[in-house]
């Protein structure tokens, strides 16, 4: 059978052992594809799936992707737990190892790059949701007392504005706690990614989501990153803060172009800053 | 090679049995993405769902691509605002239809367990209908 090469994750050579019945995407075990002083984790994948026609028409199958996708960070975490791996984005696929290896030698200065940057580095998922319940019982409280129907339309109209203005409040009261709990924990973390708020319907999850955000954080410093978001967690009734990880840096892979890119745009205004001798910027300082 | 020190127990969902949301956001969203020997571009991909964008796609992305869930959202929308508003006139239409409903109701039930009892005097249907008003009135 022609299996194509299905790529999880770059990482350096690790002592731990994975485990032994780990399967990948398509239910088969990561194997190790040294090159030079890099390892590229990969498995071998059936071409009736992962071939460009039927990935892309297995791409559009809840069901398939919630699978390959639980397969794809099935091994991304055996791989965090032994070392700092660099994460791939799923569907990564080679026609065999000599492809992958091409690649590999094609980029391996970037990724040597971005794995001194992340090592030992783990993220974390910061979650705050508006909670429904209390949301709603915080509305019906101030609107006014339950046995008190609305006597005409005018009545009723007022009731629905005082709920619609105390929900507005509530939802101050969430913005204002996220950034106030981001403030403090990126303050502990040495990046974050804020990311979109993740739509409830698809998620599950009660209430409403107001941050999504994930902080890269030393290994060494993790726990007290975890104390820090456990201690706000009875600070706002009526909020739900939710901490997932440790991930593998999922969120952060891509910083190293932007932030050279940026270093570089710095390193010019400083080099035209000198030629003019005029006082450094606050920025520099 | 072994780790200076070890990683706490993973917390919420994360690891192994993450929530698939949070999951799906990772390996499709983030990641390094490396041209590989199969193209394919997740953005390419036409239907993967409509839910499924909602979450991989940033809003900017999302907005391109015709995605306005939280304009749907009365608390993040005016439009939705201004649906709601219509929703509420509509509830508050049937409401005093039920209301001008109720009164003839409520008697033609009192006036049923009128006589089921042995002849009530006036004063006392009279009485009951006052009482019985907003006790249906709540349900």
């Amino acid at each position: 059978m022609t299996g194509l090469r299905y790529v999880y994750a770059v990482c350096r050579p690790f002592g731990g052992a994975l485990k032994a019945q780990l399967t990948g995407v398509a239910g088969a075990p990561p194997k190790l594809l040294p090159h030079h002083d890099l390892i590229a984790v990969v498995s071998e994948v059936p071409e009736r799936d992962f071939a460009e026609g039927p990935l892309k028409a297995h791409l559009e199958d809840l069901d398939w992707l919630a699978a390959t996708a639980r397969g794809h960070q099935g091994v991304i975490d055996a791989l965090t737990a032994v070392t700092t791996p660099l994460p791939l984005r799923l569907g990564t696929v080679f026609r065999d190892d000599s492809g992958v290896r091409v690649m590999m030698e094609a980029r391996e200065d970037a990724f040597r790059r971005s794995l001194d940057r992340l090592e030992g580095r783990v993220e974390w998922g910061v979650k705050v949701y508006l909670d429904a319940e209390a949301a709603e019982a915080a509305r019906a409280a101030e609107a006014d007392r339950p046995q008190e129907r609305a006597a005409s339309g005018r009545d009723y109209l007022r009731q629905r504005r005082m709920r619609s203005r105390s929900h507005e409040e509530m939802w101050q009261k969430a913005e204002a706690f996220s950034s106030r709990l981001h403030e403090t924990l990126s303050g502990r973390a040495e990046d974050f990614r804020l990311h979109p708020p993740q739509n409830p319907t698809l998620s599950g999850s009660a209430g409403r989501n107001v941050l999504n955000a994930a902080y890269l954080v030393p290994r060494g410093s993790s726990e007290e990153f975890v104390e820090a978001v456990d201690r706000t967690k009875d600070d706002a009734p009526g909020l739900r803060v939710e901490l997932t990880g440790p991930w593998a840096a999922y969120s952060f892979t891509e910083e190293h172009e932007k932030a050279e890119e940026h270093e570089k745009a710095e390193e010019h205004e400083k080099a035209e800053e000198t030629a003019k001798s005029e006082e450094p910027e606050e920025e520099d300082a | 090679m072994t780790f200076p020190s070890r990683a706490p127990e993973p917390y919420g969902q994360g690891g192994g049995s993450a929530n698939l949301a949070d999951i799906l956001e990772r390996v499709l969203d983030k990641g390094l993405v490396i041209a590989g020997d199969i193209r394919i571009n997740l953005l390419d991909i036409e239907l993967l769902t409509i839910k499924l964008r909602l979450i991989v796609a940033s809003v900017d992305k999302a907005k391109e691509m015709g995605i306005d869930w939280w304009e749907t959202d009365p608390m993040l929308s005016s439009r939705a605002r201004r649906e709601e508003l219509t929703r509420e006139n509509a509830e508050l239409r049937a409401r005093i239809a039920a209301l001008d409903e109720g009164r003839p109701e409520s008697e033609a039930l009192l006036d049923g367990r009128g006589r089921s009892r042995a002849e009530p005097s006036l004063e006392q249907s009279e009485s009951e209908r006052e009482r019985s008003r907003p006790r249906e009135e709540e349900s």
